[in-house]
């Protein structure tokens, strides 16, 4: 799958995730959450930053682990990513879908 | 004398030791290997033993049993690692090491989630990652006259990923078997975005829960047990009430870790993917489920590790780059129920395929469907477990890194 942004191809996953983090940057970011019907504001991005550096650093996501963010708490991250926050989060950050193994 | 020690003697730490011993001088080097525990469980097993296909003695062993002559056993704690100055402390002694391998594993966290291990706790709420959970649901089970039964798990990572999915289909298969399936409500509740998250997993085997009649709840982060009420709550504020609870709470490495300052938020050691050697000490390397490698947490991933480890650790000996070489590679089991099973083959880049396994065309295994030959794969991995693995003998015809013949690739 592929999406364009302000000219460019961004390559996708099948599951609509991008295939490649380096691709990402915040026309993209704007482009993806209007599909899943999110308007970006500065508390969004900061929520974006720290996913991003949570992936990069290996480390694992979940809804639990925002606890320990600094940037928000459980229920703002809800308020900001309705229906699915992990899922909607990472999508318009740009890193993959969280999985299991099968 | 210089000392290669190994903390854990889990899975992957007897790996280690038996693959070390063979392959280092005994003039050059002493092996120490430490674990707090007398007994090594087929942890596996853990999944058969609520519904009585295993008996007790059937998943516990000695540990010493599996530890190769010429390598010292300590039973003893281990507090901490202090990386900076090569050594290790036991409760009452300290070690020093020239090369130490990290296999302490994971565990579970209920601790994480508010009201799990309340009053409730292995009365109606049970993990099956514990011998003592594990034994205390089947107990349970044998009195069990129906009702509602959740399923679920907290977060990823968890050790064998599929574990409980495969919980839920056994369970309805030994409903069945007592002739009672029309009085328990079977639901599956997954922090994930269903209970199948590959694309071709999800074509292949979604009919499953459709053809045993198992409720699926998608996206539930969870946030307290309910014992009151006997119902779990997520952080919308959804609730899904139970009879009985399976769940299978946060999965964290060992406290050791976050006592050495060496750990992520779950106390899991940053490791290189490819070479196993640790991001904090070149002489410390990691294996197992301790590590924060993003490959599934088995023992399969364990063994095949373990080949690459053993070389790399040769060659860091030999002062020669290390093998950049473990590619992610799992292979496992799943059970599907009523005598059948499947099986899975991957890696860190790879998602399951369908195909055979592990010649191409003539199998004789199939991938990513069910027949009764994978169901008897998963029950002889326990003899090939307690006999091979353990000893770090080699499984015919399955190499370390994952092999690409005989799968559907597009
Ligand atoms: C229910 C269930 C089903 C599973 N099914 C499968 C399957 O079908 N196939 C498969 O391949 N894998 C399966 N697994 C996963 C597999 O059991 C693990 O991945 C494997 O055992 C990991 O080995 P390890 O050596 O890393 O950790 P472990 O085997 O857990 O060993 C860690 C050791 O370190 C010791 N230790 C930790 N901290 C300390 C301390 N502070 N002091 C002293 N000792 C310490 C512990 O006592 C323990 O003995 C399953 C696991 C579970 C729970």
């Amino acid at each position: 799958m592929e999406l364009n942004v302000a000219g460019k191809t961004i390559n996708l996953t099948d599951d609509g995730y991008l295939a490649d983090l380096s691709q990402w940057d915040k026309d993209v970011a704007l482009a993806i959450a209007k599909e899943e019907e999110v308007a970006l504001t500065d508390a969004h991005f900061k929520v974006i930053e720290w996913v991003q550096n949570q992936f990069k650093k290996g480390e694992a996501l979940s809804v639990r682990g925002i606890k320990g963010s600094g940037v928000i708490d459980i229920k703002e991250f809800y308020a900001l990513f309705p229906g699915g926050p992990l899922k909607k989060a990472t999508r318009i950050a740009g890193i993959p879908k969280p999985k299991s193994c099968i | 004398m210089k000392n290669l020690l190994i903390l854990g003697a889990g899975t992957a730490g007897t790996m280690m030791a038996n693959h070390l011993r063979h392959k280092m001088s005994k003039n050059d080097w002493n092996i120490t290997i430490v674990d707090q525990y007398k007994t090594h469980y087929y942890q596996p097993g853990f999944l058969f033993l609520p519904f009585d296909t295993y008996t007790e003695d059937q998943v516990r062993k000695d540990k010493k049993k599996f530890i190769p002559k010429g390598v010292n056993y300590i039973q003893k704690k281990i507090e901490k690692i202090i990386h900076t100055e090569n050594k290790v402390v036991l409760e009452d002694e300290t070690l020093n090491y020239d090369i130490l391998i990290v296999a302490t594993g994971a565990k579970i966290a209920p601790e994480q989630v508010d009201g799990m291990n309340g009053p409730n706790w292995h009365k109606n709420v049970f993990d099956f990652y514990t011998f003592e959970g594990s034994l205390a649901l089947r107990n349970y089970l044998r009195e069990f006259k129906g009702g509602k039964m959740v399923v679920h798990f907290t977060e990823m990572p968890i050790k064998c990923p599929v574990a409980p999915l495969e919980f839920v289909f056994l369970a309805d298969s030994y409903f069945r078997k007592k002739g009672m399936r029309d009085k328990v409500e079977l639901t599956y509740v997954t922090p994930l975005g269903g209970a199948f998250t590959k694309p071709k997993a999800t074509a292949a085997l979604s009919y499953l829960l459709k053809e045993k009649n198992i409720k699926v709840v998608t996206d539930f982060a969870i946030e307290s047990v309910d014992n009151d009420n006997n119902q779990i709550l997520d952080y919308e504020g959804r609730e899904v009430p139970y009879d009985v609870l399976v769940t299978v709470p946060t999965n964290m490495g060992d406290d050791l870790i976050k006592r050495s300052g060496m750990g992520d938020d779950l106390n899991f050691v940053p490791t290189n993917h490819f070479t196993l050697q640790s991001e904090v000490a070149k002489n410390i390397f990691v294996i197992g489920d301790a590590s924060n490698v993003p490959a599934s947490k088995a023992g399969s991933v364990a063994h095949f590790q373990a080949e690459t480890l053993t070389d790399n650790i040769l060659l860091y000996i030999d002062g020669k780059p290390l093998k950049e070489e473990f590619d992610g590679h799992a292979n496992c089991f799943i059970e599907t129920g009523n005598g059948k099973g499947l099986l899975i083959d991957f890696n860190y880049k790879q998602e399951p395929v369908e195909g055979k396994f592990p010649f191409p065309v003539v199998g004789p295994m199939s991938l990513l469907k069910e027949t009764r030959l994978n169901h008897f794969g998963k029950m002889a991995f326990k003899w090939i477990y307690w006999n091979m693995l353990l000893k770090g003998i080699a499984i015919p015809f399955v190499s370390r890194n994952m092999s690409k013949l005989g799968k559907k690739l597009n």
